[in-house]
């Protein structure tokens, strides 16, 4: 567009963007998942609910699988902490001195509370429950 | 500086939708919350396992819970007022990811015919979607 240089991702990961850009690129995509994720499941839900569809149903037994239920619950929560991160430092600019900060603190947060359930559910996966 | 074509000056609606964005999203994590406290109220801590918790949590609808320890699902699960506690979600949510949609779209594609003519696809699949959507909250 402008200076039409083409840099690689990582490259900009590495250079300046480091985990601010990361945040970024990973609110998108969780973004984009939950919207594809919960638009599915609401019209096969609609289908199976109204018209008994087996087509349907097998599609929903897909989201019960444990290894899809790891990711939706990393792009729920994941977008939640980041968005609540951003709406706090859109309404309180001046917080913006401390991005980085805020991005450490909620990563912090963000391990503890999606391993702990993730642990559990693989647990219970593994052990049988 | 940077100059592109395809910066243009926002309008109103456009600062609305940064605001509804903004609120909507927090209000989207209180009603999560409001969620898990209600379903320990009602009795989730021993008739909910983990996973029902957080489909109750994401939300709550009464199919999300049915396959659960619960004696009664119609005694505080299955009632009016979760009905309409998940419309007001659905609005929130449905409206909060179209318009991060509608962003998406926006900052990768920049032939204003195209732009407008997906936009008015957004807005078909929106009201689609919430239709789709009441429907299936009442008919649960």
């Amino acid at each position: 567009m402008t200076l039409n240089r083409r840099v690689s991702i990582w490259a900009g990961l590495r250079y300046k963007g480091k985990l601010g850009m990361a945040n970024w690129i990973l609110h998108r995509i969780t973004g984009l998942g939950i919207v594809l994720f919960v638009g599915m499941h609401i019209i096969v839900g609609f289908f199976g609910q109204s018209f008994g569809s087996d087509a349907a149903f097998a599609i929903n037994a897909i989201y019960e699988s444990w290894g899809f239920q790891l990711f939706v619950y990393f792009s729920v929560l994941f977008h939640a902490f980041n968005g609540s991160r951003l709406a706090l430092m859109d309404i309180f600019p001046g917080l913006i001195r401390f991005q980085r900060e805020l991005i450490w603190l909620q990563w912090l947060i963000f391990i503890p509370v999606y391993g702990l359930p993730s642990f559990i559910m693989l647990q219970n996966t593994l052990t049988g429950v | 500086m940077q100059s592109s074509p395809s910066v243009r000056p926002r309008g109103p609606f456009e600062y609305g939708m940064w605001w509804f964005t903004r609120l909507s999203g927090l209000a989207l994590i209180l009603f999560g919350a409001v969620s898990l406290g209600a379903a320990f109220v009602l009795g989730g801590r021993t008739q909910l396992d983990m996973p029902a918790v957080f489909r109750w949590i994401f939300f709550p609808n009464p199919n999300h819970v049915i396959n659960s320890d619960i004696p009664d699902i119609e005694q505080g699960w299955s009632n009016t007022f979760w009905q309409i506690y998940s419309m007001v979600m659905i609005f929130l949510a449905a409206g909060h990811g179209f318009n991060g949609l509608r962003m998406v779209i926006e900052d990768y594609i920049t032939r204003p015919l195209l732009v407008r003519i997906l936009r008015v696809t957004l807005l078909v699949l929106w009201l689609g979607g919430m239709v789709v959507a009441v429907f299936v909250i009442l008919a649960s």
